[in-house]
C-alpha cells in the first residue's frame, strides 16, 4: 500500500487513493482530498462527511446512499448536487473511508 | 431434546434442516416455519417470459423436500424475541428455541422507488422475479410489437446480479428469432458504474453487450418510473438523466422480510449483519443468518446458500458443542450466465478473488469454460434444475468443493484485457470503476504519484 503526504501528513492509502487508516484522517486532510477532485467543501458537505465518520466508527463500515438518507436525514437528490455523479465513492473517498460494499 | 427453529423453507432452510437431521436426529428437534406450501426453483424464472417454461417446470410441493422426522409449520413471521428465545407468528404461535436458523431470503420491494402513473398508461412496468411478475411479462412478451425495451437495476444488492444481464442476453436471441430484432432497441441500465461490479468480468460482459448492440446507461440511481405521458414511459435518475422505454423490466429493490426490521435485526434493507466466515449474527451466539438474509458481501444466490450451509454445519456442531468455530466461508459462489442461441458463460469467485477465465473445475480439460460462451456450460445451467431438486436441496454432497480454487484460472495480472485501475486485490466487493484510465499501476514504483481515483 503506498503512503502519500497530503495536508503535511503522511498517510496510508490504496491503489485507487482511498485512505486506509480510519484515524489517520483529518478535516484539512478531506479539504486536501476534496480539492484532488475538483470540488471545495461547503457546511452541506461537511454534515454529510461528519455523518459518514460518525456511522463508520458505531458500523464499522461506510454508509450506502440509502443509509445517509434513511439514517442521515440527507436526501439521496441532494447528495447528487453535493457530490455529482458518484455521490457514494465521492463521499467515502473524501471521509477517508473505504468505498461502500456495492454488491456482487 | 434441544430445539433447532429455521425460519424460512426456501433453498437455504430446507439444505440446512436436511443436512442437520442427519447428524442430529436423536438429539435436536428440527422445526421449519414458512408461509406457503410451493417451493420455487427461483432460477427458473428467467426463462418464463420467454416462453421456455412454464409454472408446472420450476414449482415442487415446499414440505415435501424435508427428510422425515422434520417439523413443518405453515404460517408467517410477526417477530423474533431473541431475549426470550422464542419466534412468534402472525397467528398468534409461539415457537420456542434453543438455535435459531434465519433463511427468509430477500424479495423485490417495488413500492420502495416512487412511480408516477396514470390511468391509460401506454408504456409496461414488468418484473421477473415473482412467478406472478415472470407470467404476466411473459403475456406482455408474446404480443409485444417492438420498441425501446429497457432492463433496469434498481439499486444492489440483488439476489442473483447477473440475472437481468440474462435476461437482456436471451431477449436479444428472442427478437433475432422472431426476425424483429431491428425493431427493437435495448438498453440496460444499472447503478454500478460498468455491466458488473469486477473489473475482468465487467470487461468481459460489457464486451458481450457491445457485440449484441446493446446499449448500456451506468452509474443510473433512479428517483422516479413515470408512465403517465400517453407515448413511452421515462426513468429517471436522481442526477436528471432520462431514459425513455416502451416496455420496462426492472428489478425492484431486493429487501429482507418485514419481521427482521420489526425484530429489530436487520439494516436498512432488511438483511441481517452477521460474521462473513461464520454466518452468526452480530450480537447473538445462538442465530445464524443463511441464504440471501444476511448482508455478507458477495453475490445473493442459490450456490452461495450452498456452499456456505457445507461449512456452517461443520461449524455448527462444534458450535452446540461449546467448541470455537474452525471453519470459515470464503463467500464462493458460481454463477451460470444464460447468453442466448443455447449457449452460457460461467462465473467462479469469492469474497476477495474476482470472477477469472480459464476452465472449471479441473485445469485445461474443465469440462466448463470460465467467462467464455459455450454450449457446455449452456448445458451445466439446465442439469442444475435437476441437481437443485435431487441433490442440494436433500443435503446430498455434490462434486464441487465449497471453497473456491485457482485451478484452471488465469490470475488476473497475467490477462491482457487493458483494464483500468484494477480492484483485483481489493477484499472491498463495492463499485469498482472500469473507468478509461489505462495500465496506470502506481502502487510498484517506489515514489509513487498520488493515486486519485477515477470519478
Ligand atoms: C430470477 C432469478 C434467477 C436466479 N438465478 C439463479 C441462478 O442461476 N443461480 C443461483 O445460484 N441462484 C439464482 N437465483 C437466486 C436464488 O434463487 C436465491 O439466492 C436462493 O433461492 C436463496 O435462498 P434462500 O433460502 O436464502 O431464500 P429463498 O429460497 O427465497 O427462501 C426464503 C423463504 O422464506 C420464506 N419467508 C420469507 N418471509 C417469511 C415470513 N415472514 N414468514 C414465513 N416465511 C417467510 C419464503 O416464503 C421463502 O420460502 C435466482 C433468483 C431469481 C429471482
Amino acid at each position: 500500500m503506498p503512503t502519500i503526504t497530503i495536508a503535511s501528513s503522511s498517510v496510508e492509502v490504496n491503489d485507487e487513493g482511498f485512505m486506509t487508516v480510519y484515524d489517520e484522517w483529518n478535516e484539512e486532510i478531506g479539504t486536501a482530498l476534496a480539492a484532488n477532485i475538483g470540488l471545495e467543501l461547503t457546511d452541506g458537505h461537511w454534515e454529510v462527511i461528519r455523518f459518514l465518520r460518525d456511522d463508520f466508527a458505531s458500523q464499522g463500515e461506510t454508509a450506502t446512499l440509502r443509509r445517509v438518507s434513511n439514517t442521515g436525514g440527507m436526501p439521496t437528490k441532494s447528495l447528487f448536487k453535493l457530490f455529482p455523479k458518484k455521490p457514494a465513492k465521492k463521499m467515502a473517498y473524501i471521509a477517508g473511508l473505504p468505498k461502500p460494499h456495492g454488491c456482487v | 431434546m434441544k430445539r433447532l427453529l429455521v425460519l424460512g423453507a426456501g433453498t437455504a432452510g430446507t439444505m440446512a434442516a436436511n443436512r442437520l437431521h442427519k447428524v442430529l436426529k436423536n438429539e435436536w428437534q428440527i422445526t421449519v416455519v414458512d408461509l406457503d406450501t410451493e417451493h420455487i426453483y427461483q432460477p427458473g424464472l428467467l426463462f418464463i417470459p420467454f416462453g421456455t417454461l412454464d409454472r408446472k417446470g420450476v414449482i415442487k410441493p415446499r414440505f415435501k423436500q424435508f427428510v422425515k422426522g422434520i417439523n413443518t409449520v405453515l404460517g408467517k413471521i410477526d417477530l423474533v424475541k431473541p431475549e426470550l428465545k422464542q419466534v412468534l407468528l402472525m397467528d398468534g404461535t409461539v415457537l420456542p428455541y434453543d438455535q435459531l436458523i434465519i433463511a427468509t431470503g430477500t424479495t423485490v420491494a417495488p413500492e420502495e422507488t416512487t412511480r408516477i402513473s396514470g390511468d391509460s398508461d401506454a408504456s409496461e412496468v414488468h418484473e421477473f422475479y415473482t412467478l406472478k411478475g415472470a407470467e404476466a411479462l411473459a403475456e406482455t412478451m408474446k404480443s409485444w410489437r417492438g420498441g425501446k425495451l429497457v432492463v433496469h437495476v434498481t439499486e444492489m444488492p440483488i439476489k442473483c446480479p447477473i440475472a437481468p444481464l440474462e435476461f437482456v442476453f436471451l431477449a436479444d436471441a428472442f427478437f433475432k428469432d422472431h426476425g424483429v430484432r431491428d425493431q427493437v432497441e435495448l438498453t440496460y441500465v444499472t447503478p454500478l458504474p460498468g455491466a458488473f461490479t469486477k473489473p475482468v468480468a465487467a470487461k468481459y460482459l460489457g464486451d458481450m453487450l457491445d457485440d449484441r448492440s446493446i446499449a448500456v446507461e451506468t452509474d443510473f440511481y433512479t428517483e422516479h418510473i413515470d408512465t403517465t405521458g400517453s407515448g413511452s414511459g421515462k426513468l429517471v435518475s436522481f442526477d436528471e438523466r432520462v431514459i425513455d422505454f416502451d416496455l420496462l423490466v426492472t428489478v425492484p429493490i431486493n429487501m429482507g422480510s418485514k419481521y427482521i426490521e420489526r425484530s429489530g435485526l436487520g439494516d436498512e434493507l432488511r438483511h441481517v449483519p452477521v460474521d462473513k466466515h461464520t454466518l452468526l449474527a452480530n450480537d447473538y451466539d445462538n442465530i445464524f443468518v443463511l441464504g440471501d438474509a444476511s448482508n455478507i458481501p458477495t453475490s445473493k444466490a442459490g450456490s452461495v446458500a450452498h456452499f456456505a450451509v457445507e461449512i456452517f454445519v461443520e461449524n455448527f456442531l462444534q458450535h452446540i458443542a461449546g467448541k470455537p468455530m474452525t471453519h470459515s466461508f470464503d463467500g464462493h459462489a458460481n454463477c451460470f450466465i444464460e447468453t442466448g442461441n443455447q449457449k452460457a458463460t460461467l462465473l467462479d469467485f469469492n469474497y476477495t478473488t474476482e470472477p477469472l477465465p480459464g476452465t472449471f473445475p479441473a485445469s485445461k480439460v474443465g469440462p466448463l469454460s470460465l467467462l467464455t460462451e459455450s454450449r457446455m456450460n449452456h448445458l451445466g445451467k439446465l442439469a442444475f434444475r435437476w441437481a437443485y431438486w435431487y441433490l442440494l436441496l436433500p443435503g446430498r454432497n455434490i462434486f464441487l468443493p465449497s471453497a473456491m480454487s485457482m485451478t484452471g484460472k488465469t490470475p488476473a495480472d497475467q490477462l491482457d484485457l487493458r483494464l483500468p485501475t484494477t480492484d483485483s486485490g481489493d477484499p472491498d466487493p463495492g463499485d469498482s470503476d472500469p473507468g478509461d484510465s489505462g495500465d496506470s499501476d502506481s502502487s510498484k514504483s517506489d515514489t509513487p504519484d498520488i493515486p486519485i481515483p477515477s470519478f
